[in-house]
């Protein structure tokens, strides 16, 4: 009978105490910015990987996100007899939702992933014991440029997704569905202000803290809960870090969105 | 000549969650000499040598370093005291995005202001010293075991710590280079007065550098000592160990029989 309560309360410390780890590892990782060794080149090398190599694949993202908003907008809006209209379903589409969300979610796929099994595979190699036995901060080394090189990235690969998606739904819009070209820019252009361009780059930031922190972190912990350190804890640490960056990229999505409209 | 100690465990009791793993370990590591820690896989040398490195967290009292209480030590203090250490881990444990050089450098470009031109210089002697000199811009993922492990020492050598610690040598090394690696040991504590704590189950190698040696098993200290002590024990576990006999454990037919097909009824 103390058995089930025994396992309730043992699941319930666990995860009051990872709870506790992850608010930890947030503040040692501000901390880095401030502690040796130097951030600056790190950061520009995150900085190519998570953005600047992400570019061909939010590029083709973003193309066809517009293509098909331009799309479905079109059919929708000729029922209403309001085609003209279609510059500012696909700009604000774009701009409030998609852009941010689908960036983040692309982003956490591409580099996310390979941020937590990058950082795993080091702490099954034990590389990261290393790093403190030599006297310096893990965190400051390994974490604090990710998250700099993210909170730069994100917010721009967001507005290029924005300018691509733009121009794929003008493509299809005005170029095959036959859209009033003036009607299209000029719906875009009153529709668009920079209440929804802010609220767009406010989501960025804060989805490119959580990808960062959410895979760090898993990448940070493989295998340390079990006490063993195989690929399969670098698996799974990878599979957890997009999973659960993705899920929280979704629900804060939708408390901003709540919190800025 | 009385040596002195670097540093004293008394009573160290260790747990991974509720598996106690050491039981109430004690002995003292000399200044200036090669210690060596043998045992069985599985006997706790590992979670001791991750006490004595700061990676496991120990209890107030248990490990005094210079007569300082190790479980106490603040961030701060546990930083100066690895800046003191030199540790080379089982696999090397390289950086793999850094060449070797760069590996090797690394600590010298966090803790110093040196020109990069003379951090490079100090690498490169270090990878000398170890043999790895024509391979400095080479990637760890194009080496073999041994190489990285060599190249794990020379950077665990480039700050010219006090004390080594040494986590399996020998491990995955072909004969000569073991050889090579136990010859560099003894030439450190000879050049340098270094401290050397040593984790191995490789006895000739043991034999051969250790000024002292405690043997473990299952968690506890079986003996500790000068090595002709070791050779010499009456102890019957430190007897088996020694001539690396396996368990005898004698089984009857229709038990063997019971555990291959229920599992462990035994």
């Amino acid at each position: 009978m103390v058995n089930p309560i025994q396992s309730l309360g043992a699941y319930a410390l666990r995860q009051v105490f990872s709870a506790g780890r992850l608010g930890l590892f947030f503040i040692y990782t501000i901390r880095g910015i401030i502690l040796p060794p130097g951030k600056f080149w790190p950061t520009v090398k995150q900085i190519q990987f998570i953005g600047t190599k992400s570019f061909v694949v939010i590029g083709f993202t973003a193309a066809f996100t517009g293509m098909v908003l331009a799309l479905q907008g079109y059919h929708t809006l000729t029922k209403f007899g309001s085609e003209g209209w279609l510059g500012s379903a696909v700009g604000l589409s774009l701009v409030r939702e998609l852009g941010p969300v689908l960036t983040a979610l692309m982003v956490t796929g591409r580099a996310g992933s390979a941020i937590a099994a990058e950082i795993g595979i080091m702490r099954i190699e034990e590389q990261i014991d290393a790093l403190e036995c030599m006297a310096i901060d893990p965190f400051s080394y390994l974490i604090t440029p990710r998250l700099i090189a993210s909170v730069i990235s994100l917010p721009l690969l967001t507005s290029f997704f924005n300018v691509v998606g733009i121009l794929g739904g003008y493509l299809i819009g005005v170029g095959l569905l036959g859209v009033n070209e003036g009607a299209f820019w000029d719906g875009l252009t009153s529709s668009v202000d920079w209440s929804d361009l802010s609220m767009g780059l406010v989501k960025s930031a804060c989805f490119s803290v959580i990808i960062v922190w959410v895979c760090t972190y898993k990448g940070f912990y493989a295998g340390v809960d079990e006490g063993s350190f195989g690929p399969v804890q670098v698996g799974r640490a990878t599979t957890d870090a997009v999973v659960i960056s993705s899920i929280a990229v979704l629900i804060s999505d939708y408390v901003i969105t709540s919190i800025m409209l | 000549m009385a040596t002195e100690n670097i540093i004293e465990i008394r009573g160290l009791n260790s747990f991974y969650n509720s598996r106690q793993v050491l039981f109430d370990i004690s002995f003292a590591i000399p200044k200036h000499h090669v210690t060596v820690i043998m045992g069985v896989s599985g006997c706790g040398k590992t979670t001791l040598f991750r006490h004595l490195t700061g990676l496991k967290k120990t209890d107030a009292e248990q490990i005094m370093v210079d007569g300082q209480n190790l479980g106490r030590f603040s961030e701060t203090m546990l930083m100066q005291y690895r800046r003191r250490i030199g540790v080379l881990f089982q696999s090397g444990a390289l950086f793999n995005s850094l060449s070797l050089v760069e590996n090797i450098a690394m600590p010298l470009k966090v803790h110093t202001k040196l020109a990069d031109e003379t951090i490079r210089i100090m690498a490169v002697m270090k990878l000398n010293m170890v043999g790895l000199a024509e391979f400095s811009d080479y990637m760890p993922s194009q080496l073999s075991g041994g190489m990285k492990k060599r190249a794990g020492l020379a950077r665990a050598l480039i700050m010219d710590p006090e004390m080594l610690f040494v986590d399996e040598p020998s491990s995955g090394l072909d004969p000569i280079t073991a050889a090579g690696l136990d010859r560099l040991i003894l030439k450190l504590r000879e050049a340098y007065g270094m401290t050397v704590l040593v984790v191995t189950h490789e006895l000739e190698s043991a034999f051969k550098i250790a000024d002292r040696i405690v043997v473990m098993d299952k968690g506890r200290v079986m003996a500790a000592g000068y090595p002709e002590e070791i050779r010499n024990a009456k102890d019957p576990r430190v007897r088996q160990f020694l001539s690396r006999e396996a368990d005898a454990s004698k089984t009857d037919a229709e038990s063997y029989y019971e555990c291959l097909l229920g599992g462990t009824r035994r």
